[in-house]
């Protein structure tokens, strides 16, 4: 890769106004360790890895990157508070799909993670509330058993102690592997947040890069209040489905959060920097109210 | 020219011929009365959607069904059997009103699954169906779903968070087509039947998973002319199980309702 030559797509960085690049082009040293770069998919630009903050945002286009639960956690949450719900829980194998214990754990060494979702509880600007953030890195986010039975006890347990939950999703859908038993799934947490529904609590949703198929087309959709992350991919079918379902180039910006915007099916746009502002904020709001409700 | 098919093939294309009998072929036998009630409210009236109220030995029901074709035309009408949002609006619309006037409601689901177009998506095809999941499971009257043909992913669940779910032999219910299943996971779309053996979608295998409760036997054909077989086993269930339902107070409805889709899953921690 001739790196050195295209100095056109290669980004520096703005903010500090340090160019990294210039930095390595003076060094005498030709290589460049691995990992130190990375290319935003969005903007194709090649950027350093370091400039990279803990928002995982391109420094170049501003491109939401795909964030791991842990990560995700150590910006939304306050300090110190995430307790973690079933951290230990293993998929059965439903269909009996070959070797899917083997696809586990391959996949659990690659994404650095045991399953599509984490779960628990914890305090977002100082209110507590149940938070479960689906992980793309697995599977694709996909769900299965797991998944869903990790979320629906997490529904359970914020309706059981009166708290608010907020579900980051992220996924590309049912868990083909595990066949019907997925499907059932999006029934399973779509009835156990009914409950939370009738309890009167508070259920935010933020939508992040992809949210599709059955996670759309089930817990996704039910926030009382809906977020999504800037160009965030968000749909029920897939692009390439719809496009050999109707032979037809789809419009700019299709299934994007701005497109679901304007269609009326996401709440609000939020930039990652702000998120946890606006997620503490809106907590606060509905804490109180509810708290002076239940005086009543 | 089925010679070599496996048995789980010779369901799905048995539970696919464009003569398998559809949604309105069932309530006309079923029921006695029909009268059919058109439209979401919102934005228009989904042909792949069919519902109403009609009489069944003398009970109020609400039915409501997914609509395939017999011919080009009928198919272009109703969309192949393929609800867009509106369609599922419509039969939420009148689930609510069936729950307002405590009528049961009874589902025939037959689908390929959700139409998958620029509009379903603009109209929000995902928060239609998530809708319905959740109003399902809290619909205080009783609903009885059942699965006619094809029963495609998230498209047949959206009618079919049901009390008890009972499927025609000729039947099949599943997270996708073996056709997608194959070419998603295998990238080999010829692995189709395999791909159907594996993905246990035929009416014992979800007896045996729980999925569905009840299954009637059919012709070895499954057409049309073989109907009043199969439709006096389902009167035969309906006259049994609607009475139970209706009896059963209302909370304990919901509270079993809740239980049979709570149970789903394989995990072991």
């Amino acid at each position: 890769m001739n790196l050195f030559g295209k100095k056109n797509y290669i980004s520096l960085n703005q903010r500090t106004g340090t160019s990294v690049l210039e930095k390595h082009m003076k060094s005498k040293e030709p290589s460049i360790p691995d990992g130190m770069w990375i290319k935003c998919n969005t903007c194709k630009n090649i950027i350093y890895k370091k400039e990279v903050t803990k928002y995982k945002l391109c420094p170049s286009c501003d491109a939401h990157f795909r964030m791991s639960p842990a990560e995700r956690i150590a910006i939304t949450c306050d300090k110190q508070t995430f307790e973690e719900f079933d951290a230990a829980m293993d998929p059965g194998n439903p269909m009996g799909y070959p070797d899917y214990d083997k696809i586990i754990e391959t996949t659990r060494e690659k994404a650095k993670g045991r399953e599509g979702v984490v779960t628990g509880r914890c305090k977002i600007k100082g209110v507590d509330t149940v938070i479960a953030i689906m992980d793309s890195h697995f599977m694709m986010g996909s769900m299965g058993s797991v998944v869903g039975e990790k979320i629906t006890r997490a529904v359970e347990y914020a309706t059981e102690h009166k708290l608010p939950i907020v579900i980051f999703t992220t996924s590309g859908g049912a868990r083909m592997q595990e066949g019907i038993i997925s499907l059932m799934q999006m029934a399973k947490v779509s009835e156990a947040l009914a409950r939370h529904d009738d309890a009167g609590l508070l259920y935010i949703t933020v939508l992040t890069d992809p949210t599709t198929g059955g996670v759309t087309a089930s817990f996704a959709m039910l926030g009382d209040i809906i977020l999504a992350e800037p160009k965030a991919l968000i749909g029920f079918a897939g692009q390439r489905v719809i496009q050999g379902t109707i032979h037809e180039k789809l419009p700019e910006g299709f299934q994007r959060a701005e497109f679901q915007q304007e269609h009326g099916f996401v709440d609000r746009i939020v930039h990652r920097e702000k998120l946890r502002d606006e997620l503490g904020k809106i907590l606060q709001m509905h804490c109180a109210a509810s708290s002076e409700k239940r005086a009543v | 020219m089925e010679i070599n098919m496996s048995d789980t093939m010779k369901t799905v294309s048995i539970a696919r011929k464009i003569q398998r009998p559809t949604s309105r072929q069932f309530i006309d036998l079923l029921f006695d009365d029909f009268i059919e009630f058109h439209g979401d409210r919102y934005y228009g009236d989904d042909g792949a959607i069919v519902g109403g109220i009609a009489s069944f030995e003398g009970q109020p029901v609400t039915v409501i069904g997914i609509q395939k074709g017999h011919t080009l035309d009928e198919n272009v009408a109703c969309n192949f059997g393929q609800p867009n949002p509106e369609g599922y609006r419509k039969a939420l619309r009148l689930m609510k009103q069936a729950e307002k006037f405590h009528r049961p409601v009874i589902t025939l689901v037959n689908t390929a699954g959700a139409y998958c177009g620029i509009g379903a998506e603009e109209r929000g095809q995902g928060e239609a169906i998530a809708r319905n999941l959740m109003e399902m499971s809290r619909l205080r009257t009783p609903i009885i779903s059942i699965f006619l043909g094809e029963g495609g992913s998230g498209g047949a669940l959206a009618l079919a968070v049901a009390d008890t779910v009972w499927m025609l032999e000729h039947g099949m219910y599943s997270v996708l087509s073996p056709e997608g299943f194959a070419s998603i996971l295998w990238r080999d779309s010829s692995r189709v039947e395999e791909a159907a053996e594996l993905m246990k979608m035929t009416a014992d295998h979800l007896l045996k998973n729980h999925v569905i409760d009840r299954k009637f036997t059919e012709s070895p054909n499954g057409l049309e002319k073989d109907m009043p077989y199969t439709t006096d086993q389902i009167r035969a269930a309906l006259e049994q199980t609607l009475p139970e339902l209706m009896q059963l107070p209302t909370d304990e409805l919901l509270q079993k309702r809740y239980e049979r889709f709570r149970q789903y899953g394989e995990f072991t921690e």
